[in-house]
């Protein structure tokens, strides 16, 4: 019991982090249809960021997650403008290629800038406590915690504010909706700017839990939290928060109760037979095509 | 009778144009031609950097001295060094390219197993000799199909089944453990084997290997498998893995409540690994190649001769390259002309060289030096020699 509570706990902890970043992908997706693969290589940066502010600006904790996270949002909504912009009007298929582009632009810059494996300082300290033989350190807590606060306020924008209104509107209508007066650019680059700061902050929790970043981090989580995105239903936010929760849950369950070995085999197979049943995801709707 | 000496006379023809393009081919019949692979990017850079320190340092001192004298003549050494990027399919490419075009008399590199074995096909099936510095799996010099050794591969270090050895003998005899976890990475050759060599002789020797857990290159979350471990309660924790993974997986089990020695194997050895870990590694032990502390009188002068040109001390990879190049340069004034298969030959009947790592000696056509080991520990933020071992 103990040992299935702490894996719960190792769970929630992997996918809270998954969550986030599958927020990205989703929000981009339901507001533009388009899947943004370079959303895993801004996550890394995300990181590097956090490294930079805590290691040459000696920033504490909060300054450094907020620093990240404005950085990223800042160069999410630069990307947007000068690679997906120009294409919008272009086939899908031009779009993702350039999205590709940018994150393999974005490992290689980062590369040059350091091609070595970076240790981030521990900005949280570390604190276990034990209870009733299960541990807790300070660092699951506080990821855990910042995950549900962010998500809880991005919940609250994109249901209670006109932002978040007209957020919906777009994803509805890209056409009729900007006649009715909602600045459509305004409204992609605020939601380009969310998600990817987002997928910052899940970098920095990500730099802390786990202080060895290099330039290619961000490729397989990016992928494994696409996967988590389809899985909730890509374009519903709730959805891709659901969804990393449980691909949190499946790898670490199948990890804790059968060989290791089999773990990315058993849980993406699990995960495979989720989507025959539900073709849009958990929380996904079919998108009548409109002729 | 006729047939036979028209087949005569094609083969002294061919004999003739293959000599006489022979030395022509070459940009200058003074200038050796050595090639070297090296992981310069990719995941594990820290070693394809101290193995470039070491290649150039290794040749600019024989240029430097003149060049080297093979047959009574000498010969400046031209060193081209490939990166492999981090990829097995880069290392072919790369040891392809420096047979073909470059022309090498052999090569050294890459470095770690998961490269060195597609890179020592490519330079099997062309005979030139490749010497890998620091590629400690068996099957680098093993020939997969015959279960034969390579005729062209050796290397200048020792290799798992006895790494492997070594560190299981040492978690029963020194540290008393009598229960065993591993954490390996089962996508890579050289933690694939390792692991398996040590759980193997730890049983034999009445040690119980309690878990026997597998991750992924790449994995940043072990909590997993490591709170699993922590289920079994063992005495000691072996994590033959890179050192750009072992601080994460050390780091994790800490705060999990891990509180067992580590042990390790030679891939630690790198002085990132006290970088990226901090004071979490203090104390753990590992198996590696030679000791910079109690070093010998060949290995001070290497040790010194790199800090003054590098500002920093060589790590095991760093002195294993230099000993590469240091059998490579025996091998060609043993064989006194420059040919890649005398080359062959004179390297695998090397009797005795004195490197920065030990003695070694090739023996029976294998590419395996026979030489000891000695195991390590963390201690105040510095590599501190602890045991030896030998064969």
């Amino acid at each position: 019991m103990v040992y299935i509570l702490q894996q719960t706990l190792n769970a929630l902890q992997l996918g809270s982090i998954y969550a986030l970043i599958a927020l990205g992908y989703t929000m981009v997706y339901g507001i533009l249809t388009m899947i943004n693969f370079a959303h895993g290589d801004l996550f890394m940066v995300g990181a590097f960021f956090c490294f930079i502010a805590a290691t040459f600006l000696k920033l504490p904790f909060v300054p450094t997650l907020l620093v990240s996270m404005a950085g990223v949002a800042l160069l999410g909504v630069l990307i947007e403008r000068v690679a997906y912009r120009p294409l919008r009007q272009a086939p899908r298929v031009s779009a993702i290629i350039t999205a590709l582009g940018v994150g393999i632009f974005l490992e290689n810059f980062t590369l040059v800038f350091s091609p070595y494996p970076q240790s981030v300082p521990q900005l949280i300290p570390n604190i276990s406590w034990t209870i009733g033989g299960i541990t807790i350190s300070s660092l699951q807590v506080i990821i855990i915690l910042l995950s549900l606060v962010l998500m809880l306020l991005l919940d609250f924008l994109v249901r209670r504010t006109m932002v978040g209104m007209a957020m919906r509107a777009i994803s509805w209508d890209k056409t009729i909706v900007p006649l009715m007066g909602v600045p459509l650019n305004l409204i992609i680059s605020i939601t380009f700017a969310i998600g990817t700061g987002l997928g910052a902050a899940a970098g920095t929790m990500y730099s802390l839990a786990f202080p060895v970043i290099d330039p290619y981090m961000g490729i397989l989580i990016g992928w494994k939290a696409f996967i988590a995105a389809v899985v909730g239903g890509i374009g519903n936010i709730r959805g891709a928060m659901i969804g990393g929760f449980i691909l949190g849950l499946v790898e670490i369950m199948v990890a804790a109760f059968l060989p290791s070995t089999y773990r990315d085999f058993v849980s993406f197979t699990l995960l495979l037979i989720l989507l025959i049943f539900r073709p849009y995801g958990i929380l996904g709707k079919p998108r009548p095509q409109k002729v | 009778m006729k047939k036979g000496l028209l087949l005569f006379s094609i083969v002294a023809a061919l004999c003739l144009v293959v000599s006489a393009c022979g030395p022509a081919a070459g940009p200058s019949a003074d200038v050796i031609q050595v090639g070297g692979i090296g992981e310069l990017t990719g995941d594990i850079p820290a070693v394809g950097a101290s193995f470039k320190n070491a290649a150039e340092m290794a040749v600019q001192e024989i240029n430097d001295a003149g060049g080297l004298e093979v047959g009574g003549k000498q010969y400046k050494i031209q060193l081209t060094i490939e990166d492999n990027a981090g990829k097995a399919d880069q290392s072919a490419s790369a040891a392809q390219k420096l047979i073909t075009q470059q022309n090498v008399v052999a090569i050294i590199g890459p470095n770690a197993s998961r490269y060195a074995i597609p890179a020592s096909e490519i330079a099997e099936s062309s005979q030139v000799v490749l010497i890998t510095p620091w590629s400690t799996n068996p099957k680098t010099t093993l020939d997969a199909n015959t279960n034969q050794p390579k005729k062209y591969v050796f290397r200048a270090c020792f290799i798992d089944p006895f790494q492997g050895r070594v560190v299981a003998k040492f978690a029963l005899d020194n540290l008393q453990a009598k229960k065993a976890a591993v954490l390996y990475d089962v996508a890579s050759d050289y933690n694939k084997g390792i692991a398996e060599f040590f759980k193997q002789t730890y049983e034999e020797n009445g040690g119980q290997v309690v878990a026997f857990e597998t991750y992924t290159t790449n994995d940043k979350d072990f909590t997993a498998q490591l709170t699993k471990i922590k289920d079994t309660q063992p005495d000691v924790i072996f994590l033959p893995n890179y050192y750009n993974e072992v601080p994460l997986q050390v780091q994790q089990a800490h705060r999990l409540g891990l509180n067992t020695p580590f042990l390790g194997s030679d891939s630690w050895g790198s002085p990132d690994l006290i970088k990226l870990c901090g004071s979490d590694c203090e104390g753990y032990y590992f198996s590696t190649h030679y000791a910079p502390d109690v070093a010998t009188p060949t290995a001070t002068k290497f040790i010194e001769a790199y800090k003054a040109k590098y500002n920093s001390a060589p790590d095991d990879v760093a002195a294993l390259t230099y000993d590469a190049f240091g059998l490579l340069w025996m091998a060609l004034q043993n064989a006194g002309k420059v040919d890649r298969q005398a080359v062959r030959d004179a390297l695998a009947q090397i009797p005795k060289y004195e490197g920065v790592t030990g003695t070694m000696q090739f023996k029976d056509g294998s590419g395996d030096p026979i030489k000891s080991a000695v195991i390590l520990q963390v201690k105040n933020g510095a590599f501190v020699w602890y045991a030896n071992a030998n064969p």
